[in-house]
């Protein structure tokens, strides 16, 4: 069969989330004529998510058709080589989008820059500790980006996307009220820090004595109305839960539907092409030149587009695949060590600790959008690593996203699993607890990664992507002392009983985790260790960017959706100013 | 089905399967002086539409082979759908039941059947096709859905689950107004079911209105 061949354009983009939807938009501004690949499904805001039936837990929780369609596209999973992979055939640990706006339509609202000890953690902590202080196996490397020049970048993201919060560090001064740990800020956060919960004074009142700085962590659902950089209009939250899995129908959750695409239609360079499923970009004859895309339409047509600039925004998963699939950069060898396509993939590690009380009450339904109340003592490297014996670090937080009937109502330790005892519990328990939980760091190890999968194929006929991952001692370790701090914040609330609950020594598929799935393509100043450079340029075919969380070389504390929509401003910025004067390599 | 409480019918069930789920549901959410339990509440309505849609057959899942057992990590990997689950073990756990005790489970004592859950849960009955805690496992989690999902389900029915809870159901305007308050907000609950149906008004911003619940405390 022989594609059609369309008329060529500046820019293809492969994906219309929080990268496909930014970068469309900044070069479309610039006058490039870009055209966005989506596989999934158009949405229409105001038609489609509309009350009551966005408050559908059932639906959209458990059987989201915003969730990628795994009847014709999953991935498979094992913990390691020496295990055969098997697909992933129902929703489990993580659940990628698939429509207009992406993974973020559903997003939590989580909206965190990382610290600057992120961005340089391997030679950060050579220097502090020792190059054996990290483990033999793990690959950690810097993302060969300095704080100063990104930071810019992170502001506009954050007026993109209407981030409330407040200041903890202005221009190097430490600010009251803010999270004293972040990175300089250049200026204060667009909108102003979430109200405080009932819970959240509970928390910051035990943290506090235990000598911590509480702090509102940041938050993507709109603490005010507000008009953003790109001139939408988004409404104030009404912390009414349903937040992640869902889409807001109070348009007050920022996400690409919300914040981007209502100007991003009005641009007459930008066109949309929907229910198109990317299969490869094409290069030409030396190999070092990208050509395009060669994808399926709705209707089943093989269709190239010419393009001279390919922007791969897809999810992680997808954005590695592509590459693989399109024979860009060596993929990685884990016997050798070798090649770099698929190396340094990581996940998110974390742990939670629910805390009952027979003596209070609260609205636990009121909330979501990442109201959370948080410390960060533990996050980055604030505290000497040396005794500890580990790397990595974690945020603890209470958040309350408002708690849904089905997958929202813990109960104590010793309660059976089901029946009358059950149901008391359930019903004493539901308003009478809050949960305290670190958000922590995933390293990379060279015995996770991504390739092709030798046996199963997606619906078009090509192989599925093969993760292989498990938890790593250093992350375990890491991890339990973060949970015992999480207990010893609980306690220092004087709950009646407490349950906590770890990821357990080996990584699951089932029961859901967090959608942070992230590198496969890293970015990096070495060739030998990383996809892409500083711009997200590859290496190998100069005129692809590959941007998002496949980037990210291994995963810190804060949780992703900030730092990909920080780098798909920073490289937008980096075609606009850079290449396009001279097209060709960047470093 | 003489008995039919909640005046249900049934769209995939067969009237054999709906007896063994009314009495199985019964045992894991039971009707006690809190409130119906999880038969009366509409749950095997619930789980029959859930077979007879989309879900039951995996509409949405990777459905090629090989298929292998896998590790537990390695999540779902049987080959069959739900509705095929429960046709299969339903109809092998009879079977077992009646070589055991001479008849099936929903003619078994209300101790008999707690038993026989319970040793379903734990792995201990073998089944021929399936492990009997797979099974079990996945009537549990389709039972804790059909109580507390929206009564457009079929479960849920009187929002028997939200009550057991106190969770108002759909979000109220006022929220954005309380999300610091310590005062515990008490709601008649109301579902997607009842704003549908056209029997709660909904606000200019297409929230409902809360009716506040007088609780002796507070008088």
């Amino acid at each position: 069969m022989s594609a059609t061949k369309l008329k060529p354009v500046d820019v293809v983009v492969v994906g219309s989330g929080v990268v496909g939807s930014i970068m469309s938009m900044e070069l479309a501004n610039a006058g490039l004529r870009v055209v966005c690949l989506e596989r999934g499904k158009s949405f229409d805001g105001d038609a489609d998510f509309h009350k009551p039936n966005v408050y559908d837990e059932l639906k959209y929780d458990r059987h989201s058709d915003i969730f990628q369609n795994l009847a014709r596209d999953t991935l498979t999973f094992r913990n390691n080589g020496g295990q055969t992979a098997l697909p992933m055939r129902e929703m489990g640990a993580f659940k990628p989008g698939e429509m207009v706006g992406g993974t973020a339509a559903h997003w939590g609202a989580n909206a965190r820059r990382f610290l600057p000890h992120d961005f340089a953690m391997r030679s950060q902590i050579e220097q502090r500790y020792g190059k054996s202080f990290i483990p033999e196996d793990c690959n950690l490397q810097d993302w060969g980006l300095d704080w100063d020049e990104i930071e810019p970048y992170y502001d506009q993201f954050e007026n993109i996307f209407g981030v409330g919060g407040k200041a903890g560090n202005l221009n190097g001064e430490i600010q009251e009220g803010g999270n004293p740990y972040e990175g300089e800020r250049s200026r204060d956060y667009p909108n102003p820090p979430t109200r405080r919960t009932y819970q959240g004074e509970l928390f910051a009142n035990a943290a506090r004595s235990l000598g911590y700085v509480p702090f509102q962590g940041p938050s993507a659902a709109m603490t005010q109305d507000f008009r953003n950089l790109y001139r939408v209009q988004m409404l104030q939250c009404v912390s009414g839960g349903f937040c992640s899995s869902h889409v807001c129908a109070q348009g007050a959750k920022a996400n690409p539907l919300t914040s981007v695409f209502p100007a991003l239609m009005r641009q007459p360079t930008f066109e949309l092409r929907p229910l198109c499923n990317v299969l490869r970009v094409n290069k030409d004859s030396t190999g070092k030149k990208a050509t395009g895309v060669t994808y399926i339409d709705a209707r089943g047509n093989e269709v190239e587009q010419p393009a001279d600039i390919v922007v791969l925004g897809a999810y992680c998963f997808n954005n590695v695949r592509l590459m693989l699939l399109s024979g860009i950069g060596t993929p990685y060898d884990p016997r050798t060590g070798t090649g770099v396509v698929g190396r340094n993939y990581a996940y998110q590690q974390g742990s939670s600790v629910e805390v009952f009380f027979d003596d209070l009450e609260f609205n636990p339904f009121i909330g979501g959008g990442m109201v959370n109340t948080s410390i960060d003592e533990f996050n980055g490297d604030v505290i000497d690593r040396g005794p500890l014996g580990f790397i990595g670090g974690a945020y603890i937080t209470t958040n309350t996203r408002g708690a849904a009937p089905i997958k929202g109502k813990p109960v104590p330790p010793g309660t059976p699993r089901w029946g009358a005892e059950w149901k008391k519990a359930v019903a004493h328990n539901y308003r009478r607890t809050m949960s305290i939980s670190s958000h922590a760091t995933c390293l990379s190890y060279k015995q996770n990664y991504l390739d092709l999968d030798p046996t199963y194929k997606d619906a078009f006929g090509q192989p599925l992507l093969r993760m292989t991952f498990d938890w790593h001692d250093n992350d375990l370790r890491m991890i339990n002392y973060m949970q015992e701090r999480c207990v010893e914040i609980a306690k220092a609330m004087n709950g009646s009983r407490m349950n906590g609950k770890n990821k357990g020594t080996h990584f699951s598929l089932v029961g859901y985790q967090s959608t942070h799935n992230v590198g496969g393509a890293v970015m990096g100043a070495d060739p030998s260790t990383s996809v892409v450079n500083k711009y997200l340029q590859s290496w190998d075919v100069p005129n692809v960017f590959v941007v998002g969380g496949s980037a990210f070389p291994q995963q810190p504390a804060n949780g992703p959706t900030e730092t990909i929509g920080m780098l798909a401003c920073w490289a937008a910025d980096a075609i606009k100013e850079s290449y396009l004067k001279s097209p060709g390599a960047l470093v | 089905m003489s008995d039919n409480p909640i005046g249900a019918s049934y769209v995939y069930l067969l009237e054999p399967e709906v007896r063994f789920l009314e009495a199985a549901v019964e045992h894991l959410i039971p009707t006690d002086e809190l409130g119906p339990g999880a038969r009366d509440a509409g749950v095997v309505v619930y789980i029959d539409r859930q077979l007879a849609g989309s879900w039951g057959t995996h509409g949405r899942q990777y459905r090629s082979g090989p298929w292998l057992e896998g590790t537990p990590q390695q999540g779902y990997q049987s080959r069959f759908t739900p509705q095929e689950v429960y046709r299969i073990a339903i109809r092998e756990i009879d079977q077992h039941c009646r070589k055991a005790f001479g008849r099936p489970f929903a003619q078994l004592a209300s101790d008999g059947q707690l038993r026989m859950l319970q040793q379903l849960e734990s792995d201990e009955i073998a089944l021929p096709s399936f492990s009997s805690k797979f099974f079990f496992d996945l009537l549990w989690r389709n039972t804790d859905e059909g109580y507390f999902s929206d009564p457009l389900y079929g479960g849920n029915r009187g929002m028997a689950g939200w009550k057991l809870l106190g969770f108002p159901g759909l979000p109220s305007g006022q929220y954005r107004d309380l999300i610091s308050s310590s005062v515990p907000y008490h709601a008649e609950p109301v579902s997607i079911l009842d704003v549908q149906t056209g029997r709660v008004p909904i606000d200019a911003e297409g929230f409902p209105k809360h009716v506040m619940i007088k609780r002796d405390k507070e008088q």
